[in-house]
This record gives C-alpha cells, sequence and structure tokens, in this order.
C-alpha cells in the first residue's frame, strides 16, 4: 500500500496519467488518434526535442538554464551542412562528429561565461542565442543548404528502420535518454550535478568541484543541442539559416519543466522529462486532428510553461538572485 | 583599492573602507563607461560617413529604436528591484494585434486604443500576479509569458499584416520643436523616471529592495505593492510602445517587436544596471539607448547585414554585463 502511494505521489506518474487522459479525451473526440500511425506521428515529432532536453534538464538541474540551444543548433547544423556541400567526398558519419564537436565548443563558450566571469546564465544565453543565429548568417551568407546536398544515407536515418517501421533517430534519441540516465543516476559526476544545483554553497565544501561541473553540463548542451543539429538535417533534409532552431528552446523548456525538473536546481528525472516530452508531442499531434491551427503553438508551449510552473511546489521564492553564482 | 593604499591609515575607524576620491567616485562608475562609449562611437562613425555629424539623421536613426528604449527605461526600474521582466516585446506584438483586430472590425478608434492599454495592462498583472502572489522566480515566468503573448498573437493575427488607417501612421515623422515625436516622448519620460527613481522616496524603495528585500521588507516597505506597480508600469508602457511601432511601421503581424527583449536588456546592461539588482540609472539607460542607435546605424551605413549586427549586439551584451560586475566589484563597499 506504501509502495503504492509512493508511486502515485511521484511526478511522472502524474505526467504519466496526463498522457493517458489526453489521448483518450483526443481520442473520444476523433477516433483516428488512436492508432498506431498516430504514435509514428508522435514518436516523430519528438526525437530532436528529446535529445536537447536532456542537455537542458542537466543545465536545469546545475541552476541554469540555457536559451541558446536553438541557435546552437542552428549554427552546428548550418555548418555540418555546408561541410556536406562543399565536400561532398566526406563520409556522411563524419558529419555528427563535426555537428557534435561544434554545439560542444559552443556550449563550452557559454559555460566558461557563466564561470569565469560569474554571469547570471540566463543573460549569458540570451546574448549567446542572438550571437550564434548570428553567426549561422554570417558562416552561410545568408543562404540555405538545399536538399540535394544532405546525404541521402543521412536523410534514410529519419525514413529506413531496423525494426518496426520506427526510424533510427527515433532509436537514436532513447540511446541518448539511457545514456543520460545512466550518466545523471549513476556516475559520480552525474550526482555532482544534482549536488551543485539542490545546494551551491555545500556543494564545494563536499568536495564537488563546481566550475567544471557547470562547464560540463554547458558543454553537454551543447554536445546534444549540436546532435540535435544534425538529426534536423536528417529529419527535413535542409539547413536555413533563420528557421532551423528557431525557438526550439522554448519548446524544450516546455518539455522539461513539465517533466518535473525544478528550475531552482537539484530536482529533476529523466523518466519525467522523458514523459514531458511525449506529453508535448501528443499535444503537437493532436493539434490538427483537432483543427486548431498550426500557429496556436507558440501559446500552447507558453501555457504549458506556466501551468507547469503553478503545479511545481518546490518551485519556491528565488528571484534572480537565487542564480547568482556563489564565491567560493 | 588605489584609495585605501594612499589615504593615511589613522584616518580610518576601524574595519571601515577608506573613502573613495571624489574623482574615483565620478568617473568609476558604469555610467561614465557608456557616455565614453557613445563619445568614442560617434567619434567613430563620423569617420565612417559624414551622416553622422548631421543631428538629424541620428534623430531619424533613433525613431527606429524608440519604442524600445522607450521599455528599456521601465525595465531599469524593474531590474532595479531585483526583477526582470522578457516578456515586453511579446507583450508589443500582443497588445497591438488586440488593438488592430479591434479597429478593423469597426471598433471606434478611442475604444481600440483602450481595449490595447488594457491588454497590456492586464499582461503585466499577470506576470505580476505569478511573480508576487504565487512567488514565482521572474525570469522563468516572462519566458513561459513571453511564448505566451506571442503565440496568442499569432493566434489573433495569423500570418497577414492589419493595416493602420492613414492618420494614425506616422508618429515618427510628427516633428516637435524640429525633434521626432516618438524621441521627445522617450526624453521626457527619461526625465520624469530618472526623478522618480532619483529624487523621491517611491525610488529610493526600488533600490532597497534591489538591495536586499527582506530587509527592506523589515524596514516597512510595502515591497509587493512596489513590485506590482512596476509589473503594471511594464504593461502599460509596452502597449503604448507597440501602438507607437504600429503607428511607424503603418501595420502590424505577429512578429512586431520580434526579438526586441534582447535589446531592451542590452540598453539597461550597457547602462550599467546590475542584473541583480540594487543598482542603476535611468541616466545610463538613457545614454545606452543612444549608443545602441550609433552602433547600429554605424552598422547599417558600413552595410553590414542585419545578421551581422545581431552578432555585435549578442556580443555587446555579454561584454557590457561583464563590463558592469567588475566595475561593481571595484566600488564595492
Amino acid at each position: 500500500m506504501n509502495a503504492l502511494r509512493s508511486i502515485l505521489a511521484r511526478r511522472e506518474t502524474g505526467i504519466a496519467v496526463m498522457i493517458v487522459l489526453f489521448t483518450i479525451a483526443v481520442s473520444l473526440y476523433k477516433p483516428q488518434f488512436f492508432t498506431l500511425n498516430s504514435l509514428r506521428v508522435i514518436l516523430l515529432l519528438t526525437p530532436l526535442v528529446m535529445i536537447a532536453a536532456m542537455g537542458q534538464m542537466l543545465v536545469l538541474v546545475a541552476r541554469h538554464v540555457d536559451l541558446s540551444m536553438g541557435s546552437m543548433l542552428g549554427l552546428s547544423a548550418m555548418i555540418t551542412g555546408m561541410m556536406f556541400r562543399d565536400m561532398p567526398y566526406i563520409p556522411w558519419p563524419l558529419g555528427f562528429v563535426v555537428a557534435i564537436g561544434i554545439g560542444t565548443m559552443l556550449g563550452l563558450i557559454n559555460g566558461a561565461l557563466v564561470t569565469l566571469f560569474r554571469l547570471p546564465s540566463i543573460i549569458v544565453t540570451l546574448g549567446t542565442l542572438n550571437l550564434y543565429r548570428g553567426l549561422t548568417f554570417i558562416v552561410s551568407n545568408a543562404r540555405q543548404v538545399d536538399r540535394q546536398f544532405v546525404p541521402s544515407d543521412l536523410k534514410g536515418l529519419s525514413q529506413t528502420s531496423p525494426i518496426f517501421g520506427i526510424p533510427w533517430i527515433i532509436f537514436m534519441a532513447f540511446a541518448v535518454v539511457l545514456l543520460t540516465y545512466w550518466f545523471a543516476m549513476h556516475t559520480r559526476v552525474g550526482r555532482q550535478i544534482f549536488a551543485v544545483g539542490s545546494n551551491p554553497v555545500a556543494a564545494p565544501l563536499r568536495g564537488v568541484k563546481v566550475t567544471q561541473v557547470t562547464l560540463l553540463v554547458f558543454a553537454i548542451s551543447g554536445a546534444l543541442s549540436g546532435l540535435a543539429g544534425i538529426m534536423y538535417a536528417s529529419r527535413w533534409g535542409f539547413v536555413n539559416p533563420s528557421n532551423t532552431g528557431f525557438g526550439f528552446e522554448f519548446q524544450v523548456i516546455a518539455a522539461v519543466v513539465i517533466g518535473g525538473v525544478s528550475i531552482n536546481g537539484g530536482v529533476g528525472s529523466v523518466v519525467g522529462v522523458m514523459l514531458g516530452v511525449l506529453l508535448m508531442g501528443c499535444v503537437a499531434a493532436a493539434l490538427p486532428l483537432l483543427g486548431i491551427p498550426g500557429t496556436a503553438q507558440g501559446a500552447i508551449y507558453g501555457a504549458v510553461i506556466l501551468v507547469a510552473l503553478l503545479i511545481d511546489r518546490s518551485v519556491r521564492r528565488q528571484g534572480i538572485s537565487g542564480l547568482k553564482l556563489v564565491r567560493v | 583599492m588605489s584609495a585605501a593604499e594612499t589615504t593615511p591609515p589613522a584616518a580610518l575607524g576601524r574595519g571601515a573602507a577608506a573613502p573613495r576620491a571624489l574623482w574615483h567616485v565620478i568617473l568609476v562608475r558604469p555610467e561614465a563607461m557608456t557616455l565614453a562609449l557613445l563619445i568614442l562611437g560617434v567619434i567613430i562613425a563620423s569617420q565612417l560617413s559624414p551622416f553622422f555629424l548631421d543631428i538629424n539623421y541620428i534623430l531619424r536613426s533613433f525613431t527606429l529604436s524608440a519604442e524600445f528604449a522607450i521599455v528599456a527605461l521601465v525595465l531599469t526600474l524593474v531590474i532595479i528591484a531585483g526583477e526582470i521582466d522578457l516578456s515586453p516585446a511579446a507583450n508589443m506584438a500582443l497588445s497591438t494585434c488586440l488593438f488592430a483586430w479591434a479597429q478593423a472590425s469597426g471598433i471606434p478608434m478611442p475604444i481600440a486604443i483602450a481595449i490595447g492599454l488594457l491588454a497590456g495592462l492586464a499582461m503585466g498583472a499577470l506576470n505580476a500576479f505569478m511573480v508576487i502572489a504565487l512567488q514565482l522566480p521572474s525570469i522563468i515566468v516572462t519566458i513561459g509569458t513571453l511564448t505566451l503573448y506571442r503565440g496568442l498573437a499569432q493566434i489573433i493575427a495569423g500570418d497577414k499584416s492589419i493595416r493602420m488607417p492613414d492618420w494614425f501612421i506616422g508618429i515618427d515623422k510628427v516633428l516637435i520643436l524640429g525633434i521626432p515625436a516618438t524621441v521627445v516622448i522617450f526624453t521626457a519620460f527619461a526625465l520624469v523616471l530618472g526623478l522618480i527613481l532619483a529624487g523621491t522616496i517611491f525610488g529610493r524603495q526600488i533600490y532597497q529592495i534591489g538591495t536586499n528585500e527582506v530587509a527592506a521588507r523589515y524596514a516597512g516597505i510595502r515591497t509587493r505593492r512596489i513590485k506590482l506597480v512596476l509589473f503594471l508600469l511594464m504593461g502599460l508602457v509596452a502597449a503604448v510602445a507597440g501602438m507607437l511601432t504600429a503607428s511607424r511601421l503603418g501595420s502590424v503581424r505577429y512578429d512586431l517587436g520580434l526579438g526586441g527583449e534582447l535589446q531592451m536588456v542590452l540598453m539597461a546592461m550597457l547602462g550599467g544596471t546590475y542584473i541583480f539588482g540594487g543598482r542603476g540609472t535611468i541616466l545610463g539607460t538613457f545614454l545606452a539607448a543612444w549608443l545602441l542607435v550609433v552602433v547600429s546605424t554605424g552598422m547599417t551605413v558600413a552595410n553590414l547585414l542585419p545578421a551581422i549586427q545581431l552578432t555585435v549586439l549578442g556580443v555587446l551584451l555579454i561584454v557590457a554585463i561583464i563590463a558592469t560586475n567588475l566595475i561593481y566589484s571595484r566600488t564595492q563597499r
């Protein structure tokens, strides 16, 4: 009985119930929602957000926030796409190395600015959000990388499937989820991220190297944005300097906070975030069926962030001073 | 620090820091940095193009970002009070879309304007409710409302642009004593807010809240009421700024003021407002707004792509906040 109660009290259960209720409600109204095909649609909507959400979760757990994800995605996708265009003889898997490498570098820049100068991450990443977007235009000369230049094997990742008709990129996304779970829950560094976020004063006293941990979470956030970048090229087949990744960070933040990650740091679970992403995917898949125009998506993401904040009782009063890095 | 070495130790009280020299107090402060950059910017820009020595050219360029500058003045107060608001640009879009939609559907103009202003006020009230009554952090709340307001504007306006009636268009072309009206509004508003912030009890209380909110509350300051006033003012001013933008552009789309939060935060930061609250002046933001105009006009004259300008603004934001923090850590007493 107690075990049952503790399962029911968990945030993950709440989100799972919301997914079930939402599915039932939509299916009653539009029975075609309750089919395998719409499951496929939902799963295809989610991999990019899923991967980036894992990075954002770690950043939020460490009591920071990364607003620059969409631009990191755009810039790494653009550079990788241009590499495919200008050097067609390069083997396409190398694109993953390049995209993740560039993403990591951009994330490290964020982390370095935050740790070196003790700046609030929200302002730093608001700056780099625009900085990286501008760089995307500069390196690409404001030109799109068209479909014919993206290797067909790469595009195949989102169309061909090893098993059950589920495309490769979905498996990759779930591989990232599993890796993140292992990293966050079962490695020393992973637990240190939680320690830093739940009490930045106590963590260094227990021998946690706060600077390194902060740098690491921003680097991971960048690396996963880079991975999401090349998967964008795979999924959509083109890279556009203004569209690719624009507004992506808000989707990710919405999914992560609905998944129960506290913006005050220290609290968050991989399963919760995964369910949060799936819930957002369900909503996005249901919109066209319900006859709601796609333009409503932005408003829904915003409303979801606010509702998630309202139901999250762990969010206490912090204000912006709560994000101030403590001098050790 | 250098002041401590030059003053004889005997003159000091025990444990007290040495008083700073007058030149130090006047010069080592963020507004001085802004002013120096502004002068430097004008000199460099006038080398690039002779247009810059024409005051009318700069005034006309200022009308392009005057609306953001007006909102940035209020944002300065909000940041000094220890909060932040990232939603005003989206607020501008939503309140103006509501206003445009109302007047396009035949509602008389005064009522349409009232609808827009009330909408702005309501959006400020929603922010205030989440931040003050529910005690949620303003950063994440306003990220949420930023997305929500922009999304609602997109629902209302769709992809269409709504045209304004002819007489409504062109407030930036109206000259008052040879100065564009929006610039006059900005300057007058800066003067009023500057006087309130520096010269009234209300203004000093804003600083106290930002320095230490708990202490301010124990000192009998109505912190919640003051923050409520600030958020409501933010909403109202954003709605007004949105209408000024609509008047300048002649039509309204959901992406009005898109990305404006960067410019607003940038103006406040360049003007030396301390991101953690408690420090900053209206004068700084006022100077920073002009600095930003000179920089972006200079970039336009130099034929830089708008995208490159975005990069420069991003770099400026980071540099400004690093510099401001350094100066404040130097002068910390």
